[in-house]
């Protein structure tokens, strides 16, 4: 019998949780032992996890900047995990007070966290949902509630697809999203690969090995699997990069190695 | 603006110092921007860290001494995200090395208390690391137990809600819902299906499902069970009896469904099962109610029916028997003692019919009214089965049957048909069985008769005689013939019968006798007739029309018996005369004799009506019953139509003088009486020379013509004229 739409999964802390994996690869607290330790197996393989990680946040906060430099006031966030620190809404409301953000994510604790750090931003919010069924996501009382799908739109899938497998239909969901923004919105992506990985295939394997036996597969998508994301959309300069080329503030070359792993792009929906 | 170095005294340059502390920053920002995880960029964090360079410089040469500003700058690089081990040891190694070097210049310490400074100064700074990371790491993980203890009791309530839900679901739902582990240990049910097993928990709960076999399960049901056991089948659906716990039977609509757990291993088994015990009874009822005659309570027509077509296709090596009974004079039975002595009546015949099919394969059915069967199969039924199964039946009738009282004798007429499976359709042995019962019947009753082909074929072609006769009046296949009525006094033609002829499609045209009694036994007479009046009335008309100068010719038209009964008869004449204008004397309607002969003064009240009206009645076939001379005088007849017997025997030569005699003698008699004598049948010269030497009036016969379309008439006529 398949559990009714509305109610939630059990939350079982003995589990490690993507979000907070990710908390403590950026050096946070926001995160129990299990989840400690599937992280330090990870970095066992590739101990530059974190500035992977650090790479993104930088490459969103630059993204960030640039949507609302585009005139584009309104963010939703999707697979936004544990805020810490240079979230999407402190980015946008700095550049500008007005900009309207709501998170989307899947892990409760994550939303139940970001419930308490939005706590009295009227123009921030989370939503429960899952990026598998983009109209939960579409008809969450948060984006009914904060966003005006008639205007343009920043969608954020940044770190997010690579914990969707192919029969998750991830291609299908990004479309969907894609279809219901109004044209001028932008996609806004980042998505692990083996490309450009400083390290050989077979040892980062390892760490794609830790993700499946915490039940959170870690999808490796080639530079072109990730391309199809952006199907009818039209790149922003400089296009499907790794994360340090995309519209650096300082020479890129003064990044760590690791930095370079994966793919980070901006597309326009025309 | 206060500077650190408007501080270091007035020996210092300020632009100096500031440059300085740019560089001091600009070391210190790339020792440990890369273990940061900032999301700066690393101009940004240089630029963060400067005010917090400017602080420690200022501590360096501030008096009095205080290292309260490096705990601060210890603290603001855990609130800049520099939380790695790695960036307090980098940082207090870019300290130890630069800072006295970058910023103790010009400085009114001594160069030794400087770096004795600065190394308080690193202490101090690690202190406030510390105590900001142990903070910040309290604060981080209480706020994310927080988060995990809100996320959980919200998804708590929330199953809480569900189960609820469920819960209320299961518990209030209409139709019976029980789960049970794989091996059949019922784990919980819920009222409803507690109710339908007679309302003890403890007769369903902790009982086991493969207890509950009962005898009319259905053969696969327990295959079904176990392949779902096994997990090789998801669900299954059948109709199930089940014991109650006070050993009635409760039958069920019942679904098993397989339950998985989330790795699809087969986990518990849920049965939802809706209690159709009173739908099945009624049914049962129903069904019987559909089967069986109310009154008697043997099977109706529709069962019989069944069991017939079940016979007849059972097999080439099964054969059967039926026995068609109609009770004789039952009507009379009825009419005379009342409908409710006639259903007891049949309630006895039905009881004593019953103990003539006894052995398997014989029943008795009630088709209606007192028409029963009794149908006997097998593959060793013969003729004479049938027979004896028949003489059974009349036996059981032939003791009288007490009614009130009375003493009934019942008699009936059985039509037998037995054959071999498989050649005939139940309604064709049927019909053969029913035909053959009328035989039995029109050869007296109280007997049965064996099924013939012959006679069945006839009766058919009647039967499909009488079904064609409405049709055939409105397709307009019926025509008139006339014969032409011829005076002997002269040879003129006097007048015309009219004989009406089927121009059937099929067996071409067809004589009045061959279907006028069919439509007096339908009915279908009145309009027949009532057509035949018009169209030769009409064409009676139309001679006149043209022959106005001939004198009256008249039209004989022929009433049966049923039209003499009609009510409307002497509303048809009259509207038929009036509306073609004929005069009524130029019309004579042939009535038979044995149609009036003892009749009633109310059946010739419309005759006399019509005589009055100046019709002639023509009293046919005279002379063919038992002729009541005496009655004549009272009857509205003005003709006498003498039967063709009588003027067979003047066709030999000499003639039968006994035949002359009568003849003359009923000449006479008529003539006495004021009534015209028409001959029938002269067929030769010498007949009709004597038929008008005894005084006859009018002669028609095929010696003057033969029957024929009107245009003949009409060419006699003008041969008359000439």
């Amino acid at each position: 019998m398949d559990r009714p739409a509305w109610a939630p999964p059990g939350i079982d802390l003995s589990v490690p949780s993507v979000s907070r994996i990710y908390d403590y690869y950026l050096g946070g607290s926001h995160n129990f032992e299990v989840d400690r330790e599937a992280a330090r197996r990870a970095m066992e393989f590739l101990p530059g996890l974190p500035k992977i990680m650090q790479a993104n946040r930088a490459f969103m906060r630059r993204a960030v900047r640039h949507a609302v430099d585009e005139g584009i006031a309104q963010f939703l966030d999707i697979g936004s995990g544990i805020p810490t620190f240079g979230n999407v809404h402190e980015v946008a409301q700095q550049a500008d007070p007005r900009a309207r953000v709501v998170y989307v994510d899947h892990d409760p604790v994550a939303v139940a966290h970001s419930k308490a750090v939005l706590d009295g931003n009227d123009r921030a919010a989370i939503a429960a949902a899952d990026l598998r069924k983009p109209q939960d996501v579409l008809r969450s009382p948060e984006v009914s509630r904060l966003l005006d799908l008639d205007r343009p739109v920043a969608l954020l899938l940044v770190a997010v697809l690579h914990f969707l497998e192919d029969s998750d239909r991830p291609y299908e969901a990004v479309a969907e999203l894609r279809d219901a923004l109004a044209p001028g919105s932008l996609i806004i992506l980042t998505h692990a690969s083996f490309e450009g990985l400083p390290v050989p295939q077979e040892q980062a394997g390892g760490t794609v090995g830790v993700y499946r036996d915490i039940r959170n597969p870690l999808v490796m998508r080639s530079r072109d699997e990730v391309a199809r994301f952006f199907d009818g959309c039209e790149m922003v300069d400089p296009g499907l990069v790794a994360m340090p080329h995309w519209r650096p503030d300082t020479p890129p070359e003064q990044e760590d190695p690791y930095a370079f792993s994966g793919f980070a792009g901006v597309g326009r929906k025309g | 603006m206060s500077t650190p170095a408007q501080a270091s005294g007035p020996a210092a340059d300020p632009d100096d110092l500031e440059d300085r502390l740019q560089r001091f920053a600009t070391i210190w920002s790339r020792a440990i921007f890369p273990v940061t995880a900032t999301s700066m960029t690393r101009i940004e964090f240089e630029q963060h860290l400067l005010p917090l360079a400017r602080l420690l410089s200022a501590a360096l040469r501030a008096r009095p001494f205080d290292v309260a500003p490096a705990q601060s700058v210890g603290a603001a690089l855990v609130a800049a995200h520099c939380t790695d081990p790695d960036a307090l040891s980098r940082t207090l190694g870019v300290v130890d090395s630069y800072l006295v070097l970058y910023c103790g210049a010009g400085a009114d310490t001594p160069v030794d208390d400087l770096r004795a400074r600065c190394a308080r100064l690193q202490h101090a700074l690690a202190a406030g690391f510390a105590r900001a990371l142990r903070e910040r790491t309290l604060s981080e993980q209480e706020a994310i137990a927080r988060s995990a203890l809100a996320a959980r009791a919200f998804a708590e309530q929330a199953l809480h809600a569900t189960e609820a839900r469920f819960r209320a679901v299961f518990e209030d739902a209409a139709i019976g819902i029980g789960i049970a582990d794989l091996e059949g240990n019922v784990l919980d049910v819920n009222g409803a299906l507690t109710r339908m097993f007679g309302g003890l928990e403890q007769v369903v709960r902790g009982r086991r499902v493969t207890e509950w076999v009962h005898p009319e399960d259905a053969p696969h049901v327990w295959n079904l069970y176990g392949e779902l056991v096994r997990g090789e089948r998801d669900h299954f659906r059948v109709e199930k009896p089940f014991y109650r716990s006070d050993g009635t039977v409760l039958w069920t609509n019942l679904t098993v469904s397989l339950l998985r757990d989330p790795e699809g291993r087969p986990q518990y088994q849920l049965a939802l099962m809706e209690d159709t015990t009173e739908r099945r009874l009624l049914n049962l009822r129903l069904r019987y109610e559909a089967t069986h005659d109310a009154l008697t309570g043997l099977p109706n027509r529709t069962l019989f029916s069944e069991r017939l077509e079940k016979a007849l296709t059972a097999g080439e090596d099964s054969r059967f028997g039926l026995c068609y009974l109609d009770l004789d004079g039952f009507k009379a039975i009825n009419d005379s003692l009342g409908h409710a002595a006639g259903d007891r009546l049949l309630v006895e015949v039905a009881d004593r019919l019953q103990s003539c099919a006894t052995a398997p394969g014989e029943m008795v059915a009630r088709l209606g009214g007192d028409e029963f069967v009794a149908l006997t199969t097998g593959p060793d039924v013969t003729a004479r089965d049938a027979e004896e199964l028949a003489g059974r039946i009349l036996g059981a009738l032939s003791t009288p049957i007490s009614l009130d009282g009375r003493e009934i004798t019942v008699r009936g007429s059985v039509g037998i048909v037995e054959g071999r499976a498989g050649e005939r359709g139940p309604a064709d042995v049927l019909r053969s069985a029913d035909i053959t019962m009328y035989r039995a019947k029109s050869a007296g009753g109280n007997r049965y008769e064996r099924a013939d082909p012959e006679a069945d074929a006839r009766a058919i072609t009647r039967h499909g005689l009488t079904t064609a006769l409405p049709a055939a009046l409105d397709r307009g296949e019926f025509f008139i013939e006339y014969q032409p009525l011829v005076h002997l006094g002269d040879g003129t033609v006097h007048g015309a019968e009219a004989l009406v002829r089927w121009c059937h499609p099929q067996h071409g045209v067809l004589g009045p006798d061959r279907f006028i009694p069919l439509a007096e036994h339908t009915g279908l007479i009145v309009p027949l007739g009532r057509w035949v009046l018009e169209e030769a009335v009409r064409q009676a008309r139309f001679w006149t029309h043209r022959h106005a100068d001939g004198g009256p010719l008249r039209i004989n038209v022929n009433l049966s018996p049923t039209q003499l009964h009609h009510p409307g008869l002497v509303g048809d004449i009259t509207d038929v005369l009036e509306r073609s204008g004929l005069a009524p004397g130029a019309l004579c309607l042939e009535v038979t004799e044995s149609a009036l002969i003892g009749a009633e003064e109310d059946l010739l009240k419309p005759l006399r009506q019509v005589a009055e009206m100046g019709v002639d009645i023509a009293l046919d076939d005279f002379g063919t019953g038992y002729s009541n001379l005496a009655n004549l005088r009272r009857l509205p007849v003005s003709v006498l139509k003498l039967d063709r017997s009588f003027t067979r025997g003047m066709q030999q030569h000499p003639a039968d003088p006994v035949d002359m005699k009568i003849v003359e003698g009923i000449v006479s008699l008529a003539h006495s009486l004021e009534l015209a004598v028409t001959v029938e049948g002269v067929e030769t010269a010498a007949q009709a020379e004597q038929l008008r030497a005894l005084g006859c009036d009018t002669a028609q016969g095929w010696y003057y013509a033969r029957p024929g379309a009107p245009d003949r008439i009409h060419s006699l006529l003008l041969a008359d004229a000439v």
